[in-house]
């Protein structure tokens, strides 16, 4: 077995994180205390070093902390920011090892095993830890064992470093919450009398294991070194971003299509390995003198064929202005969407990929969202029978059925002004400054407004649709509404 | 004598024809029945009046249907040039509101022998441009023998055509078979 490399863990505990995090951004003197409402209740969630001196703690009532310390200055707490910021230290921490982990939500835990030698020493690297924590105002607490257990404990209690291959000694004199212990398994211990971590290694392992269960021992065994335990580093998420420098600086469009068609290559290359494809693309030209200029892709659905997005380039680019030439080019897939392989055949036709560029061409010129589709809506009123959707964002769909005839211009109702208020439609009638003369009508068709919705226009009531066909030709249709009698065009007939 | 209806009804394949009147909205629908694939129907989106995807539905599927709203005539004329040239749509419908010039019309003309595709403008009574291949009139006439309801007697008028000679027939759409039947005239 190889054991050349005895295994190191730091373990960095951040005791007032979420404090720490708020002050940060705004620093203020005296004490403060961050407030959770739980259960019903304001409690405190996170205090500063200036309250915890006046002894306010933690999950006390924020009444009564405002009774002790008249002064206390307070804000609500924000957990989810607090674990965004955990995050962005634990992408900070990365600078001491690659394999960096989250310990529970407060605390970072670091595998530094070969990497201190780098940092001149386990002293030194955390003294630098400290001192860029503290530059950075996070109160932390640096443990460093051999194991991660051993590393926690020391951060917990008492901060310090146990030398290699002695975990024992420099534990043993921890109390025994130091082993991540539950607090039942605490107390019973203390009524046992086992207080350390030395009263406990050195007591009978099988009656402890009998009274407690495997899980005690398996803690100081981690805590000791003689049970592994891991460290989770988390996963980067996928970076879809590539960038060209240029030694000279180009400004001809074709060279700029030259270095976008690299580019996007590159690009493509990363979203097949991944299997996603590219909704939103942003190249980003830095010209010589320092200004920067976007073209903003937004295409009708995911893709990743370099040869098909770049001819859809085209058009913005042209709208560049390259002044005295442009040196840098970046292009990031701003959104994407997941894209499975899929199995080309002959009867996939190519056609429906031509009307997806085209629909992201006329996008890019007035807009994705103003390329719509007509998709069908479970509705009697006439307004709601279809829905209008962004074409890049919906797929057709052919649930069209039409029990009674319906117009093929639907318009917000025109008023029919001097006509009687029957319910039979007005032999004769003007609409638009043109007399139309009643020869047939059908009806009526009764729609009664959708009550669990808010309609505009509706609020006269049901209405009595007639299909009216003129002397003149044209074919209209009007309603009638019976509980506030007047006539209305709402529509024309092919 | 009339002339051969069918000569220059299904109306010439990449070219760019003009329709006016009161039914041009379904004359276009008519030629958007037979057309293979997807129809791109571009309007100004301050309109009042909407399309009715249920009044198409018994010319065409409106699934096959795309709008594009546009701000104005020019962006309206520029999304309907980029379309024409694509190809990747047979019918392209443009709904105008101001008169197009010798220069707009001959664009779009261009753009659709390139793409081999059909053009469609709806236009206001006298707002054509003479680039059009073809011009019609549609208006819906009154059919005293059709059942109540279901009429759709309409008069296509061709008004200028480049390849031909004028003509004026009487036509109805059968919802049922999805066709244009061609109705001899009643005597006037």
């Amino acid at each position: 077995m190889f054991d050349g490399i005895q295994r190191r863990v730091v373990s960095i505990w951040f005791p007032r994180l979420a404090s720490d995090r708020v002050l940060r951004m705004r620093p203020l003197e005296g004490p403060f205390a961050l407030t959770l409402t739980q259960s019903n209740t304001n409690r405190i969630y996170c205090l500063n070093t200036a309250a915890e001196r006046l002894g306010l703690s933690a999950g006390m009532p924020f009444s009564d902390a405002r009774a002790f310390c008249p002064d206390l200055q307070s804000r609500p707490a924000d957990p989810l920011a607090d674990r965004r910021f955990q995050h962005a230290l634990r992408r900070w921490a990365v600078r001491y090892c690659p394999w960096v982990g989250l310990e529970d939500h407060d605390g970072l835990v670091l595998d530094i095993t070969g990497t201190a030698h780098l940092f001149g020493g386990e002293a030194t690297l955390l003294m630098d830890m400290r001192q860029r924590l503290s530059r950075a105002g996070i109160t932390a607490r640096i443990g460093l064992g051999d194991s991660r257990g051993a590393a926690w404990a020391l951060a917990h209690h008492g901060e310090g470093s146990a030398p290699i291959g002695a975990a024992l000694e420099a534990l043993q004199d921890l109390p025994v919450t130091a082993l991540r212990l539950e607090e039942k398994t605490v107390t019973a211990l203390g009524r046992l009398g086992l207080r350390t971590i030395n009263d406990l290694a050195s007591a009978a392992r099988a009656p402890l294991t009998r009274r407690f269960g495997p899980s005690l021992l398996m803690r100081l065994d981690q805590a000791l070194g003689q049970q592994p335990e891991q460290i989770t580093p988390l996963k980067d998420p996928p970076h879809y971003g590539v960038r060209m420098t240029l030694p000279e600086p180009i400004g001809i469009k074709s060279d700029v299509m030259e270095g976008t068609s690299r580019l996007l290559t590159q690009l493509c290359e990363k979203l097949k390995a991944r299997e996603t494809g590219a909704r939103i693309l942003s190249l980003t030209l830095r010209r010589v003198d320092q200004d920067s200029q976007q073209v903003e892709l937004r295409l009708a659905r995911p893709m990743r064929d370099a040869s098909r997005i770049l001819p859809l380039f085209e058009r913005g680019i042209g709208d560049v202005d390259a002044g005295y030439g442009i040196d840098q080019m970046r292009l990031e897939a701003v959104q994407v969407e997941p894209m499975a392989v899929q199995q080309i055949s002959h009867v996939s036709a190519g056609h429906k990929d031509q009307l997806d560029d085209l629909i992201t061409r006329i996008g890019t010129r007035i807009g994705l969202e103003n390329v719509q589709r007509f998709l069908a809506a479970d509705s009697h009123i006439p307004e709601r029978s279809y829905q209008i959707a962004a074409a890049a964002f919906s797929t057709p769909d052919s649930a069209w059925s039409t029990i009674r005839p319906r117009p093929l211009h639907i318009f917000p109702p025109n008023p029919l002004m001097g006509t009687h208020a029957a319910p039979t439609p007005p032999k004769r009638f003007r609409w638009r400054r043109m007399s139309f003369s009643t020869a047939r009508a059908s009806g009526p068709e009764r729609i009664a407004p959708e009550w669990w919705l808010e309609a505009g226009g509706w609020h006269t009531g049901v209405r009595d649709y007639w299909c009216v066909e003129t002397r003149q030709g044209r074919r209209l249709w009007l309603f009638f509404t019976p509980q506030s009698p007047s006539w209305y065009v709402q529509g024309e007939f092919a | 004598m009339t002339p051969d209806f069918t000569s220059s009804f299904p109306l010439r394949a990449a070219r760019v024809h003009e329709v006016c009147g009161p039914s041009a909205a379904s004359f276009a629908a008519v030629c958007a029945s037979t057309a293979q694939g997807t129809v791109l129907w571009i309007r100004e989106h301050w309109r009042p009046e909407g399309l009715n995807p249920l009044g198409l539905s018994p010319f065409f599927d409106p699934a096959k249907l795309l709008i594009a709203q546009v701000k104005d005539q020019t962006e309206g004329l520029a999304v309907a040039e980029e379309a024409l040239r694509d190809g990747s749509v047979p019918l392209v419908v443009l709904e105008i509101s101001q008169p197009i010039g010798l220069i707009q019309g001959r664009r779009l003309q261009l753009s659709a022998k390139t793409g081999k595709s059909t053009g469609l403008c709806l236009i206001p009574d006298g707002m054509g441009s003479n680039a059009a291949e073809s011009r019609w009139r549609a208006a819906p006439l009154f059919d005293p023998f059709s059942a109540a309801g279901d009429s759709t007697l309409q008069r296509y008028e061709l008004i200028k055509n480049k390849s031909g000679t004028l003509g004026s027939w009487h036509v109805r759409w059968d919802t049922a078979s999805r066709r244009l039947h061609l109705v001899s005239a009643t005597g006037e």
